[in-house]
């Protein structure tokens, strides 16, 4: 039987879980935002891994498999991104059946009905939107967790509905999110794929009415589909059902982040975060000499040498300015989410100067600029540069950049963050720095997790010849 | 996951020695007006113990005082009395304990009442801070005489027999001439000479002890057990023949876990397993002394040299009391304290010691209040890492402001500071 590992990263912001096989390559990820319930969020991510792990692993076989051609692999997304949907649907179901036993135990009685009514409205219109979004593989750029998608929706379909209803509806939300988002649900992966199937069946029916107006552009790989998707989907039968039912055998497991102590592991199975980011970004850049990670909670710039091995590090102390957390309380205060922040800040034309080194006193910075006639843009630079002006005098504190550069962790995401560590790093550290940033980033410290567990028992040298398929930002 | 025996820790001999010889000192002080024995308040780096001796005076350690407050959970209150009269936030938290100390009665860590200084010894000026330190005391006992004398730093990594002249000139016209006012005695040259001997006798068996760290496993923590040895040495009984006891008894007690194979002895019990052995840059925090040690000792951690223990003085490099030459023996003393060596000649006394007795790690804890200690910690930290190849921690805490020391943010730190040593044997092996 074959041997696969898990890392699970329980960070301030999110929970990454990734598998790993026995060549310490990714086949499996899972990420859900982290909640006051860290099981379950550790849970979440784990089930998420497994479940990719088992659409890999589908994808390899039938790579092996003369009969299917690569078009096929749209295809495969296409069940992958419905399937998601489905598990999404199974938690709006329950909020929304949550929001009305809620309104029933909590509203009087004469604005009950009109309340579970607006409720239910909002629930009707947001279904087929969301189930759309994901079938376009399309949920927008905001964001990826329930919690969020739900949430904005949510307040949205709250604000076109009757205002005196406002501040009920609201406080009913926030009493019937929590135990929705903290509940396990176990999925039966082979049934889910079916259901997936079928939907898939009705859009690519769809697809072939719009196609007969003319008026309809496809792409040449939808087309190739278009002709053979009922034989594609019964001979896929035969795979999807292996692959559902096989026994991904997690032969051990790593637990680490900022939660790491709550996960019900064995000592020895917790590991540092330093350590993983280290280990996962040198496995897969195997040049990597100093890594940047920064975090939800923290920032940590680490020295490490040709083994990956961490020989110092460094962490910002007793301030939060800098890390995710900043980004975030800044998203807040200009009421836009965490991932438009990037974007936006990209849209500057000059960075406004931020002086506050506190995450507190920049938001009160913030209101002041705007007062003046500061562009939310510029502002937005400003602090993104700020943010990583922290971050280079914490590099510089643990003994600077070494060639290669790599940068892990959440906001290693953000483009404007990633604009001004590529730029900051190279003046001050030279031109010829090589700057590595992994599709992937935000998994780095749950890959290293994973690694960690493999080499558990048989120690061995990281791999030193790995894909490097990914991105290499050699920026000039 | 505890590597120490769970047992009674029983008081070994030297440990009741030592409380006696303390507990001594402190009533000595608190009758000094009645014995008419005269009080000198001065410092421990290059502190002139065998002269306080020749003139039969007691001698006062504020530093001592202040980091006995922080252990006994009394300098937050202290450091509130200096801060209300106007010290600020980012004054020494020595300083604020010992001043917050004094504004509340000057009662010492034994309960007893500490006498008024009839001299001011400032031996060590390498420390901005002591200047200003004595300059606040001298207001608050307006009329005391003030001895100072200027150390030179050892910019050029050595003392150059103009630095010793210096020296031996300013004993002779600023330091013995106000000593001798003070106690109404003049100056006998062969009680120091005997004097000096002892302090000899007592820093070869110091030394003798520190280096018992090359047996694996290592017999003593130096760093927080360390603290207590320099104890006798660096808090006035230099010099005395209850030092030669004292450490002759400890270096009986060290030989004798070294023969029997045994570990360090922490506060719950004998270390069984030593996972890490350490170097330790920097003072340890006082406030919470039991605890911090306790993120070493749970995890098979000891310290196999710390440069604080090198604080008084540096033997290591053979220096010891010539009784031939009080002057310039002392002077050379005084210019090798620790912080008064420069940056790469701490660098090299820590190579010697993470090489010598065979160090897995070297973690610095810098403090917030120390400027002697702090400065040019991260540079020789770095220069340890590239010319060694040794992994490196560092954590920040405070000696006596118990705001700056943070519990998780420590633990996080050096749990994953070994985790990076553990990581580096089981794949290096």
């Amino acid at each position: 039987m074959k041997k696969y590992y898990l890392g699970i990263d329980l960070g301030s912001t999110t929970s990454k879980a990734v598998i790993i096989n026995e060549k310490d390559e990714i086949i499996g990820r899972g990420i859900t935002n982290t909640r006051a319930n860290y099981e379950v969020a550790a849970d979440i991510a784990r089930l998420e891994a497994i479940y990719n792990a088992r659409f890999s692993l589908l994808k390899e076989r039938l790579a092996d498999d003369d009969s299917f051609s690569t078009e096929h692999e749209r295809y495969i997304s296409d069940i992958e991104n419905v399937f998601q949907f489905l598990q999404f649907k199974n938690r709006l179901d329950k909020l929304r059946i949550q929001l009305i036993q809620t309104a029933e135990e909590t509203i009087h009685a004469e604005d009950k009905e009109a309340i579970k009514k607006i409720i239910h409205s909002i629930f009707d219109k947001i279904e087929p939107e969301i189930r759309n979004a994901y079938m376009k593989g399309d949920l927008g750029a905001k964001s990826e967790f329930f919690r969020d998608i739900i949430g904005e929706r949510y307040h949205d379909g709250v604000a076109e509905s009757e205002k005196k209803y406002f501040e009920e509806l609201m406080v009913l939300f926030d009493k019937s999110i929590t135990p929705v988002e903290n509940e396990m649900v176990e999925f039966d992966f082979k049934n889910l794929v079916h259901q997936a199937m079928e939907i898939l069946d009705s859009k690519y029916s769809e697809l072939t009415k719009q196609q007969e107006d003319k008026s309809y552009h496809f792409d040449a790989e939808l087309n190739l589909l278009m002709g053979n998707r009922k034989d594609i989907s019964n001979s896929l039968q035969t795979h999807i059902d292996y692959i559902a039912v096989l026994d991904i055998h997690i032969a051990n497991m790593t637990g680490t982040g900022y939660g790491r102590a709550l996960l019900p592991f064995p000592e020895e199975s917790i590991k540092s975060e330093i350590l993983c980011h280290a280990f996962g970004a040198h496995a897969i850049f195997p040049n990597t000499r100093t890594v940047l990670d920064i975090g939800g909670q923290d920032t940590k710039a680490i020295q490490a040498d040709k083994y990956g091995l961490v020989t110092s590090f460094h962490m910002n102390d007793r301030c939060a300015a800098g890390c995710g957390r900043y980004l975030g309380y800044i998203a807040d205060e200009l009421n836009i989410s965490l991932n438009e922040l990037g974007p936006l800040a990209m849209d500057s034309t000059k960075e406004v100067n931020i002086c506050s080194t506190c995450t507190v006193f920049a938001g009160a910075e913030i209101r002041e600029l705007i007062n003046v006639g500061e562009k939310r843009e510029d502002i937005l630079a400003g602090l993104h540069k700020a943010i990583v002006m922290r971050a280079m005098s914490l590099i510089a504190r643990s003994g600077g950049v070494r060639n290669e550069f790599t940068f892990t962790g959440g906001v290693a995401r953000n483009q404007a963050v990633l604009k001004y560590v590529t730029a900051l790093v190279k003046q001050n550290y030279g031109d010829e720095i090589i700057i590595n940033i992994h599709v992937d980033s935000i998994f780095m410290g749950a890959l290293g997790a994973a690694m960690f567990s493999r080499r558990g028992v048989d120690v061995d040298l990281p791999d030193q010849k790995k894909n490097r398929k990914e991105l290499n930002v050699l920026a000039k | 996951m505890s590597n120490t025996k769970d047992m009674d820790v029983k008081k070994e001999e030297s440990m009741v020695l030592q409380k006696n010889m303390l507990a001594n000192l402190f009533s000595e002080l608190s009758n000094a007006k009645e014995s008419g024995k005269k009080v000198v308040y001065t410092f421990v780096p290059g502190n002139l113990s065998e002269l306080i001796h020749a003139f039969d005076m007691l001698p006062v350690y504020p530093e001592i005082n202040a980091l006995q407050s922080g252990m006994r959970k009394k300098s937050r209150d202290f450091i509130r009395e200096a801060e209300k009269v106007g010290h600020s936030e980012d004054v020494c938290t020595y300083v604020k304990c010992d001043v917050g100390m004094m504004m509340k009665g000057n009662i010492g860590p034994t309960g007893e009442k500490l006498p008024e200084p009839d001299l001011l010894l400032l031996s060590y000026t390498g420390c901005f801070t002591f200047m200003k330190w004595f300059e606040n005391l001298e207001r608050l006992y307006p009329g005391v005489p003030v001895a100072m004398l200027h150390t030179p730093y050892q910019e050029a990594g050595k003392i150059t027999p103009e630095m010793t002249e210096y020296m031996v000139k300013q004993f002779k016209t600023e330091i013995i001439p106000k000593m001798e006012k003070v106690s109404g005695k003049k100056l006998d040259d062969d009680k120091l000479k005997q004097i000096l001997n002892n302090s000899l006798q007592a820093e070869d068996l110091i030394q003798k002890i520190f280096e018992s760290t090359r047996n694996v496993p290592t017999p003593i923590d130096a760093y927080f057990a360390g603290v207590y040895y320099i104890g006798p040495i660096n808090a006035g009984f230099r010099g005395t023949s209850e030092a030669i006891n004292y450490y002759q008894t400890l270096y009986d007690e060290v030989m004798d876990r070294v023969d029997k194979g045994l570990g360090p002895v922490t506060p719950i019990g004998e270390m069984e397993e030593e996972r890490f052995r350490l170097v330790v840059e920097g003072p340890p925090n006082w406030t919470s002394f039991r605890e911090f040690w306790s993120l070493f000792y749970e995890k098979g951690a000891v310290t196999v040299a710390s440069t604080y223990t090198k604080v008084g003085g540096v033997y290591d490099y053979g220096f010891r009391h010539d009784p031939e030459h009080p002057f310039e023996t002392l002077s050379e003393y005084c210019m090798n304290c620790y912080t008064n060596l420069n940056l790469p000649q701490r660098v090299d006394l820590i190579r010697k010691c993470i090489t010598e007795y065979q160090a897995d790690g070297f973690l610095t804890n810098s403090i917030k209040s120390c400027n002697s200690f702090s400065a040019g910690q991260l540079l020789m930290m770095r220069n340890l890492e590239d010319e060694l190849g040794v992994p490196v921690g560092f954590i920040e805490s405070d000696l006596v402001d118990p705001r700056y020391f943070s519990y998780s943010n420590i633990k996080n730190r050096l749990d994953s500071f070994f985790q990076m040593l553990d990581q580096r044997k089981m794949i290096l092996a």
